[in-house]
């Protein structure tokens, strides 16, 4: 991306009033947004995913939902959530909620793995994982707050969503904002999804009566590269267990981040200290030992 | 202090009897081969563990460590079979040596004058230190505490959507304290059996220690084994050296 900035045009000679193109800025964080209120529950975008990622079919079972399975699973990324979601005056919405990778600005996964380049961050926002760098050890599992990240025991690595980033990168929008027949998938850099997802909720709030219709991108993880629009902000956990604010453990940031070079360090002063030990103290030798001809420095006190 | 003389009553098992201590005039028996080899297994296992472990540790040392193993998924892989071998063999000799480890107001004393064994103040350990002193004891509590928490923390990352999110971000910083302790330890546990108290190691390699190592480190012990007070054995071998005129090491110690 760089090396195109450094292309913009500055100066031009000979030309009459200003440079075009002058002051123009590169935004490259790319966002995708889901108008959960004009979502219908096709499931286009569950088969595009499947189809453009090119995964094999997988079985499921009917739990008496209208969602294709529990939850996503390690080959499928994608996955719409029915909810019912009843409301104090007994009437109740029936809530579909497009869940994926959040693809969140400060990633659990990321700062759980110990890997070394299993997961990268670009600089687009997309978050994605390196399978070949993955050793297996689910410890972004546990990172997530999404619950996205699934283990396949047979290969022994970690898959989620890539925000199709193999698209993204030659130009295209996700496979997922391809296949939405409502529009209610939007793609497009985070400042502008997230003017377009604010223009919306405001419109939800003054003109299609969701006085509490808000705006998902959550503070508490430095927001995320997918944003929601929801009928009630108040309520994300409705959304089929959207957390309202998310958070990494701080045994993933704090402690692995400053703690474990620390103590690390810590337990190799135990060396040092065996080290000094031997060479201020010596040895303690079995006893008797032969005559003491000399201790130097003399007079510390020592009975030999 | 009694219990220092049961660790001779140990009846000889199948382990036993595949190899053989030759103890020679001059020297005591201390650990039979079902112990040595149980000692050499947990050691195996535990450096297996630790530095495939370390490679898990933190990002910033997985290039020099993860390479030993076969790369990133299989020290992954071997990990938890290296901590489980580590635990296996540590609670065989735990039960070896549940007697012997037996916290005593001794072993209270000692601690609270550690300060006068890590200044060499004494020549030798106090006339109550038994088959292990305090400072072995702790060693080994902290052991066997640590191998439970590596069990019950390792088990719950080792399936970690079995057990949850938050089972896991405490079970790894229980996993990594209980680490860096033994890591601790095991530097005192080298630098002690070898460098720091000479003639300490054969009684993992051979079996036995001569009677100066004896009366010098466990002066108790010695007195249980042998009937000898500790003290008049130091007095007797040093006017025998000097009766000798050859000023050197005491006759026994090789």
């Amino acid at each position: 991306m760089s090396d195109r900035g450094t292309l913009r045009i500055q100066r031009i000679s000979g030309h009459l009033g200003p440079v075009p193109g002058e002051g123009t800025q590169r935004e490259d964080k790319v966002c995708k947004l889901i108008d959960t209120t004009t979502c219908i529950g096709c499931k286009a975008c569950e088969v595009a995913c499947v189809e453009w990622n090119d995964m094999p079919f997988r079985e499921t079972y009917f739990d008496n939902t209208y969602q294709t399975m529990p939850d996503t699973e390690w080959n499928f990324w994608n996955l719409i959530k029915f909810n019912e979601d009843e409301h104090a005056d007994g009437s109740f919405a029936w809530l579909m909620r497009k869940h994926q990778c959040m693809h969140c600005a400060d990633p659990g996964c990321l700062h759980a793995c110990p890997a070394d380049g299993a997961i990268v961050q670009y600089e687009n926002g997309i978050v994605d994982f390196q399978q070949e760098n993955c050793i297996g050890c689910q410890f972004c599992v546990s990172g997530c707050p999404f619950n996205i990240p699934k283990f396949d025991p047979n290969t022994k690595k970690v898959y989620k969503c890539t925000l199709c980033s193999d698209r993204v990168g030659a130009g295209l929008e996700p496979a997922c904002i391809k296949a939405c027949p409502t529009g209610c998938l939007h793609f497009g850099t985070k400042d502008d999804m997230k003017f377009l997802a604010e223009k919306r909720a405001t419109q939800l709030r003054e003109v299609s009566g969701f006085k509490e219709a808000g705006v998902y991108d959550p503070p508490t993880i430095g927001g995320t590269s997918v944003i929601y629009v929801l009928h009630n902000i108040n309520k994300t956990e409705a959304y089929g267990g959207l957390p309202r604010e998310p958070r990494i453990s701080q045994a993933f940031t704090i402690w692995k981040e400053w703690f474990k070079p620390i103590g690390l360090f810590g337990a190799m002063l135990g060396f040092v200290g065996v080290v000094m030990h031997y060479i201020f103290e010596g040895p303690l030798r079995t006893q008797p030992t032969p005559p003491v001809k000399e201790i130097v420095p003399p007079d510390l006190g020592k009975e030999n | 202090m009694a219990t220092s003389a049961d660790r001779f009553v140990h009846r000889p098992n199948a382990i036993d009897r595949l190899g053989q201590t030759v103890v020679y005039v001059g020297e005591l028996l201390r650990h039979p081969v079902y112990t040595r080899f149980l000692h050499w297994m947990v050691g195996i296992f535990f450096f297996l563990a630790l530095l495939s472990g370390f490679g898990i540790y933190l990002p910033w040392i997985f290039r020099f460590f993860t390479p030993l193993f076969g790369g990133g998924p299989m020290t992954r892989l071997l990990h938890p079979w290296f901590g489980l071998g580590f635990v296996f063999f540590f609670a065989l000799q735990a039960i070896n040596w549940l007697q012997v480890m037996k916290w005593t107001p001794g072993d209270s004393r000692w601690m609270k004058n550690i300060r006068k064994y890590v200044i060499r103040s004494d020549s030798t350990e106090s006339p109550e230190t038994g088959f292990f002193n305090g400072g072995q004891k702790l060693m080994f509590w902290e052991i066997v505490c640590g191998s439970i928490a590596y069990v019950i923390t390792g088990v719950i990352m080792w399936f970690p959507t079995t057990f949850g999110r938050i089972a896991v971000a405490i079970s790894y910083m229980v996993h990594d304290v209980s680490a860096l302790v033994m890591l601790f330890g095991i530097f005192f546990h080298i630098y002690l059996s070898t460098f720091g108290e000479p003639g300490t190691i054969q009684a993992m390699t051979r079996g036995t220690v001569s009677e100066a190592w004896a009366w010098t480190h466990h002066p108790a012990w010695y007195k249980a084994v042998t009937g000898r007070d500790p003290r008049q054995a130091i007095e007797q071998t040093q006017s025998e050296m000097a009766a000798s005129k050859r000023p050197g090491r005491p006759p026994e110690v090789l």
